[in-house]
């Protein structure tokens, strides 16, 4: 596997090798000296047109572990010059001989074409509304760890698939993965065309809150508000907000997982929220350990 | 200068809205001088170029290419869009008002015609029917006209406003022109880069619903009844779109409409690699759109192919998807794409020569018949010939056909442009 | 076979047959009575050692040392073990993967290690051990234990148990499992199906 661009470059065996990979690395990050020599000498580039330092920071940190020098180019430093275009940065970069770019960007679709530029491997740690495997893949290793298999089990993702980038790759992932995914959301929060998406589809969160193993609420991002997608947030959250009424439908064992940071009040309510035993945030450290594993596979495994 | 030495294009089939028949061609002093079986050159010791095993058609007609003079001449400019319309079998181009300065007035017609000498084909401004293309005035389409504008349209962009629209139809039947729509709901559209559907969905990006095209399409038939008259919708895409134009034809309202090859050819799917080469405006449709636009090609619904010719630099198809601009090459394969459309030979050089002479009202003196007297606007076409698209070998400035690689059958050998060769043996001669 | 020794023989990723049997399980388990012997007597027992299994050749083998210690001493000595595909020095030559997670018991600082793999060859792998042991913490000393040592090396790396001196071709294989040990040769997977006929 030469990129990761989106959830179905791994293929069938691919997430499983991760979920493995991810487990060794875990080890590794949970030693004192959290850092082993399988990539020294080789070089990851960071290139982020669009603001995540800790998505950025824990490719980062990856790579360090992994004993690979990094460099970093963000669109917060002076180093992405505006006018210069993607390609020849791109390009400049490859010419100081790098071994794999992630990139991030609020276009859909950039690194499959830096990836048309390039040499080097190519991670794609965000691309508009399209995907965001590692953050799948992430989701996938905290649910396995509270679940076990994910075969069989019912997920519901809940809010703005639309627009949302970890929505698609974490429909890929799970549904790779056996489980039956279902998108709660109102028609204008859902893409135009699901065909052939392994989705279900509903409208109503209570019908398919007691059936549910796990339960993704996405933000409901106050910067869409202009665009008339729902009438009010006070109608999204009473249609669609994980209120603690709906928290009670949910089944004693089920997971509800939040990509962070939360809308306390809108998708989720806050008392649902503070029930920390419940509500699980990305977890940073496994984060690293996923990226890691991603990392070693492009560059390491052959 | 074969202006005075003359032509003869031996051993073709001549085709025109006529019929086929073998004939040879013999063209001096611009016009063509007789046509017949096994002529000779009269001992004036013309330029003999070989026909065999081609068709000789009436040079084609392209009612919708934009060479981006004046303004955008890193892309394209009139002698070298004029150059790959040669090579492409075209001796008459109608070129798109959305210049910059656009050609709403009659000083930049005058600039594109005095441009446009010397070029090797003819170049037919086209202009736009508001000022600026704004959609909110009328633009001076009289004083247009009086230097032969023929054709009008804001392509680009549609005109937004039904009001306006309609008194912009009322003027124009006035003074005997035609204006021609880019039907494209703005409000609908928005904010869109790929068609809405499957493929918007699965790739993450914006679409733009067929609906925001045939919305416009609806509009403008129920305007050219209500006014009575003539409509041209441009580079129509869905096949809802078609089916309304079918519609009104039956009904006996003046309407007449073109496509391009991309519309008939390739489908969204095309931009599952989120290569900007395939995006365009109206996009790439769905597999039932474009067998929708050969059905209207087939059955008379469609008038005539057009290009839609919309070179753009490398460095800005080299942006990110939603970025870059739309728009497609299109002269140089649009001929050997339309062959491959399994209709008979003449009905496609209809399609590309003699129908769209008649929409842009270049009948007089474009678009054939092959007859002695005619001005010799000639093409050679090989329908056998094989070639590879290289978008470095293209006579555009501009790199960016979605056929790159590909190999195409159908070819021009020669092109006789008021007499002179301007390509011979697939090359152009200056 | 350990999955590490059939990727790092040629042809690299191969099937092993077996050609002869060189010590059958009776053979292992007298062999491993005697390496634990050895390794009470050159310790002057068994305070601060830890037993470390490599993957995955080594584990079985690690772990019925750590039981022998226990019959003949009545100690309970820590067991682990060590997958040391990220400190190998092919990473990038060929697919390496890990085979499992590694689980060190306990803060190597100040102990006597005992590594134990099932085959000594050119010494890569203990190499690559010793760099991820030492990032466990700084042990007093670390002894190596091998089942066969089968020549080739390739680094200045040598044993301190050995249960059998194994001369090979360095295009021989040999497969150290539950019922002894075999020499034998790996052949590629596609000639696999010819032999089978």
């Amino acid at each position: 596997m030469k990129h990761l661009l989106s959830v179905d470059d791994l293929g069938p065996e691919g997430i499983e090798e991760v979920m493995g990979l991810t487990d060794s690395f875990v080890e590794v990050s949970a030693r004192s000296i959290p850092k082993v020599p399988a990539l020294r000498g080789r070089t990851v580039v960071s290139l982020f047109y669009e603001e995540s330092t800790r998505t950025r920071l824990s490719f980062e940190a990856a790579a360090k572990r992994l004993s690979a020098d990094t460099m970093n180019f963000s669109v917060g430093s002076s180093s992405v010059s505006k006018g210069e275009s993607l390609r020849d940065t791109v390009v400049t970069i490859e010419a100081m001989g790098v071994d794999a770019v992630v990139v991030r960007h609020s276009s859909a679709g950039v690194p499959a074409q830096v990836a048309r530029w390039v040499d080097a491997s190519v991670v794609n740690a965000g691309d508009g509304w399209h995907e965001h495997p590692t953050q799948a893949l992430l989701d996938c290793y905290t649910l396995r760890q509270h679940l076990g298999s994910l075969d069989c089990r019912r997920i519901a993702i809940v809010g703005d698939v639309k627009h949302s980038r970890v929505a698609r790759s974490d429909v890929a992932a799970f549904a790779r993965l056996g489980a039956e995914v279902i998108l709660v959301a109102p028609p204008t929060l859902l893409p135009p065309s699901l065909a052939g998406w392994p989705v279900e589809v509903s409208h109503d969160l209570d019908a398919v809150l007691p059936k549910l193993d796990a339960v993704i609420l996405l933000r409901m991002q106050q910067e869409r508000q202009h665009e008339a997608l729902v009438p009010s947030l006070r109608e999204y959250t009473a249609t669609y907000g994980l209120t603690s009424r709906r928290a009670a439908l949910l089944p004693e064992a089920a997971v509800v997982m939040h990509p962070g940071p939360m809308n306390r009040g809108v998708e989720i309510a806050a008392d649902v929220a503070d029930l920390d035993c419940s509500v699980i945030t990305r977890q940073v450290a496994n984060g690293v350990a996923v990226r890691m594993a991603v990392l070693f596979l492009l560059l390491g495994a052959g | 200068m074969s202006g005075v030495t003359g032509l003869l294009l031996r051993g073709g089939t001549v085709v025109d809205q006529t019929g086929s028949r073998r004939a040879d061609v013999a063209v001096a002093g611009g016009r063509i001088q007789a046509v017949g079986e096994d002529l000779d050159d009269g001992g004036r010791g013309a330029r003999v170029l070989d026909a065999g095993g081609c068709l000789v058609a009436p040079g084609l007609v392209d009612l919708h290419a934009h060479l981006r003079q004046p303004g955008h001449e890193e892309a394209e400019t009139i002698e070298t869009g004029s150059r790959a319309a040669a090579l492409g079998g075209y001796t008459a181009v109608v070129a798109m008002p959305n210049t910059d300065p656009p050609i709403d007035a009659a000083s930049v017609v005058r600039d594109v015609q005095e441009l446009a000498r010397g070029a090797l084909c003819a170049v037919v401004p086209a202009g736009a029917i508001t000022v600026g293309r704004a959609g909110t005035r009328l633009a001076p389409m009289a004083e247009m006209a009086a230097l032969g504008v023929r054709l009008f349209t804001d392509d680009g962009s549609g005109v937004q406003d039904s009001r306006l629209m309609r008194r912009a139809l009322e003027y124009a039947s006035g003074l005997g022109v035609t204006l021609a729509q880019h039907c494209e709901d703005g409000g609908l559209a928005a904010g869109g880069h790929l068609h809405e559907g499957e493929w918007s969905s699965r790739l993450g990006i914006p679409g733009v619903p067929a609906e925001a095209e045939e919305l416009m399409v609806a509009r403008d038939i129920a305007l050219a009844r209500l006014t009575g008259a003539g409509m041209h919708f441009l580079h129509l895409s869905t096949a809802g779109s078609v089916a309304l134009v079918r519609q009104a034809k039956a009904a006996g309202i003046a309407v007449t409409a073109e496509a391009a090859p991309h519309h008939f050819t390739l489908t969204a799917a095309a931009a599952a690699g989120y290569d900007p080469v395939f995006k365009v405006n109206p996009p790439l449709r769905t597999d039932a759109d474009v067998g929708a636009v050969r059905l209207g090609l087939a059955d008379g619904t469609i008038d005539a192919i057009a290009t839609d010719h919309a070179p753009h630099p490398p460095e800005a198809k080299d942006a990110p998807f939603d970025q870059a601009p739309p728009g497609m090459l299109g002269l140089e394969t649009s001929l050997a794409l339309s062959l491959a459309l399994e209709l008979p030979a003449p009905d496609v050089l209809g399609l590309l020569s003699w129908r769209p002479a008649a929409v842009a009202g270049l009948g007089d003196e474009h678009g054939g018949p092959v007859a002695p007297g005619r001005p010799a606007h000639l093409c050679v076409v090989d329908p056998s010939a094989t070639w590879v698209v290289r978008p470095e070998r293209l006579a555009s400035r501009s790199r960016n056909t979605p056929y790159a690689g590909r190999t195409l059958t159908g070819r021009v050998r020669h092109t006789v442009f008021a007499g002179e060769a301007v390509v011979i043996d697939g090359q152009a001669q200056r | 076979m350990a999955e590490r020794e059939r990727k790092s023989t040629p042809p690299y990723g191969g099937v092993f047959f077996a050609r002869s049997r060189v010590m059958d399980g009776d053979d292992v388990r007298r062999a491993l009575t005697r390496i634990a012997h050895e390794v009470i007597e050159r310790n002057a027992g068994l305070d601060d050692v830890v037993v470390i299994g490599l993957q995955t050749g080594g584990v079985p083998l690690a772990r019925v040392l750590v039981e022998e210690f226990a019959r003949i001493d009545s100690a309970d000595v820590p067991l682990g073990s060590l997958d040391v595909a990220f400190y190998r020095d092919d990473i990038g030559l060929r697919p390496v993967m890990p085979e499992a997670v590694t689980d060190i018991p306990a803060d190597l600082s100040g102990r006597t290690v005992v590594l134990v793999d099932d085959v000594l060859f050119t010494g890569r792998t203990i190499r690559a051990a010793l760099n991820a042991v030492c990032d466990y913490g700084r042990p007093r000393s670390v002894q190596l234990a091998v089942m066969v040592d089968r020549g080739h090396r390739e680094l200045p790396i040598r044993p301190d148990f050995v249960g059998k001196n194994l001369p090979t071709r360095r295009d021989e294989a040999v497969d150290v499992h539950a019922d002894g040990v075999d020499l034998g040769d790996l052949v590629p997977v596609d000639d696999r199906r010819r032999r089978q006929r």
